[in-house]
């Protein structure tokens, strides 16, 4: 009952001469807001990055990786061969979390993990994917 | 002269596999420029970054990093003359950072000069080090070597005065490598004059060392790996035979000539840095001389760091490094070419792959 019920709702809209709306049809101002959001998770990202409260020690990421130089983010996933398998890049994020900074793991979809990989991506724009390259 | 330095480093490599099974993260650098007795080496140690955490806490990594390099450097045979310390003992410019690190370098059997980094001194402007190590900027004569010692991390005098409103801000904001706020370096004024007047008393045929933090020449200036006034010093350095810059702060091999001026940068004890050109977004000038290191493995926490066995006979800069977990660099000055050239790995076809950053 409630699919029909939406389906004829939807048949409504669209029938009507006013609204020509397609589902892949978008504007600048949303392509503006979909980069605006994209770059507050950079943003998020970067201050995780030169964080000290990241991990235990004070340490920061970007102590050692300034700008982000250095994580190669255009090669995973890849076989990390201290690891002995190949990995996403946000594995490689959690072992520096528990190593180099001394703290705990953070979840696949934890939005802190997802900030941090879109500024390190962010931070190698331009630079073609090459996955598995060492 | 070359067959002394050889068993030299035989020696001391040896000794170094006896006592602690591994490379050195310092810099041995022998003298050899006037009669063989009056040959001398000096140790070099450099950027420590001893951080605190809370209470008697530090980090322990860094920590390890100085402990090993002075432990290895009280080792060396033969016993350097004295030990440069290259900077960046600290990582915030505090007390508890300075007087830890003093602590540990206290350990030396050496007499230790010292040279200012950024992370120690944007907290007080140098006023607690200089309580404990002494002046910002001097010189020394050794066995007819004319040393000479330069702040050169300071920066505009805006920025350090009136830019934040707490001296706790103003060190961080400058301790971020990467950080757009902070300020490029420089030597100044004040030190320029004085590096004038000190160098007007020295023989132009006497070889004149030089060691700053900061690189005295211009590299990428977004990690401040340059120095502003950089070739208004290389310009007082001109009317010399034998210049050579030693430098820390890069954390990684860096070589290059400039006219009569060799350079050359040391391995920090705390923790490498990527090339700039690694950085997609950057425009830089990595000398095209420099053949890098291999890139680091993080896995191996004192891997990218090593010692060199530096040989200054005639004046110029022969380049031993010796680096942990990888193949020995060995960079010499080419007389001919009038530069330093790598050994082994300095035509382009050469290279191996690790030494491609990417």
């Amino acid at each position: 009952m409630k699919l029909s019920k939406l389906t004829l709702a939807l048949i409504a809209v669209l029938s009507l001469p006013a609204v020509k709306a397609q589902a892949d049809e978008f504007k600048p101002e949303d392509e503006q807001r979909w980069q605006q959001q994209f770059m507050e998770t950079v943003k998020q990202g970067r201050e995780l990055w030169t964080s000290p409260k990241l991990g235990s020690n004070g340490v920061a990421c970007g102590q050692c990786h300034p700008n982000a130089a250095n994580t190669h983010p255009e090669t995973y996933p890849k076989f990390q061969k201290q690891i002995g398998r190949v990995i996403p890049l946000w594995e490689m994020i959690n072992w520096c979390l528990r190593n180099p900074l001394e703290g705990q793991p953070l979840a696949a979809d934890d939005p802190k993990i997802i900030a941090i990989q879109a500024y390190i991506t962010y931070e190698r724009r331009g630079v073609k994917l090459e996955p598995g390259k060492h | 002269m070359t067959n002394i330095n050889r068993s030299r480093r035989h020696f001391l490599k040896t000794g170094g596999m006896l006592a602690l099974g591994s490379a050195l993260p310092i810099s041995l650098v022998e003298l050899a420029f006037a009669e063989p007795s009056q040959n001398f080496s000096f140790a070099y140690i450099s950027d420590a970054h001893i951080q605190h955490i809370k209470d008697a806490r530090f980090v322990r990594n860094w920590d390890r990093g100085l402990i090993r390099a002075v432990a290895e450097t009280n080792l060396l045979t033969p016993k350097p003359d004295f030990v440069i310390f290259g900077g960046d003992l600290a990582q915030l410019g505090s007390q508890a950072e300075l007087d830890h690190g003093a602590e540990m370098l206290s350990a030396l059997n050496h007499k230790v000069h010292h040279v200012m980094g950024e992370h120690d001194y944007y907290l007080d402007l140098g006023a607690y080090w200089q309580k404990l190590f002494g002046p910002q900027y001097y010189s020394f004569d050794h066995k007819g070597v004319h040393f000479i010692v330069l702040n050169s991390i300071r920066t505009y005098d805006d920025w350090t005065y009136k830019r934040w409103p707490t001296a706790e801000q103003r060190m961080v904001e400058m301790a971020g490598l990467d950080n757009p706020n902070s300020s490029p370096f420089m030597v100044g004024d004040e030190q320029r004059q004085w590096l004038k007047a000190d160098l007007a008393k020295v023989a132009k045929t006497a070889p004149i060392v030089v060691f700053s933090h900061s690189p005295l020449q211009k590299i990428y200036k977004g990690w401040n790996f340059w120095t502003e006034d950089a070739e208004q010093i290389q310009a007082l350095l001109k009317p010399f035979n034998k210049v050579s810059v030693i430098y820390g702060h890069v954390h990684q091999i860096q070589y290059n000539q400039i006219g009569n001026i060799s350079f050359n940068s040391v391995m920090a004890t705390a923790w490498p840095w990527p090339y700039p050109n690694t950085y997609a977004q950057a425009e830089q000038y990595l000398p095209k001389l420099t053949v890098p290191m291999n890139r680091a493995d993080p896995f191996f926490e004192r891997d990218a760091t090593g010692w060199q066995f530096i040989n200054l006979s005639n004046g110029n800069v022969d380049m031993n490094f010796t680096l942990y977990s990888n193949t020995e660099r060995v960079v010499r000055f080419d007389k001919l070419k009038k530069q330093p050239q790598d050994r082994d790995y300095q035509a382009e076809s050469s290279r191996i792959d690790p030494q491609r950053h990417y």
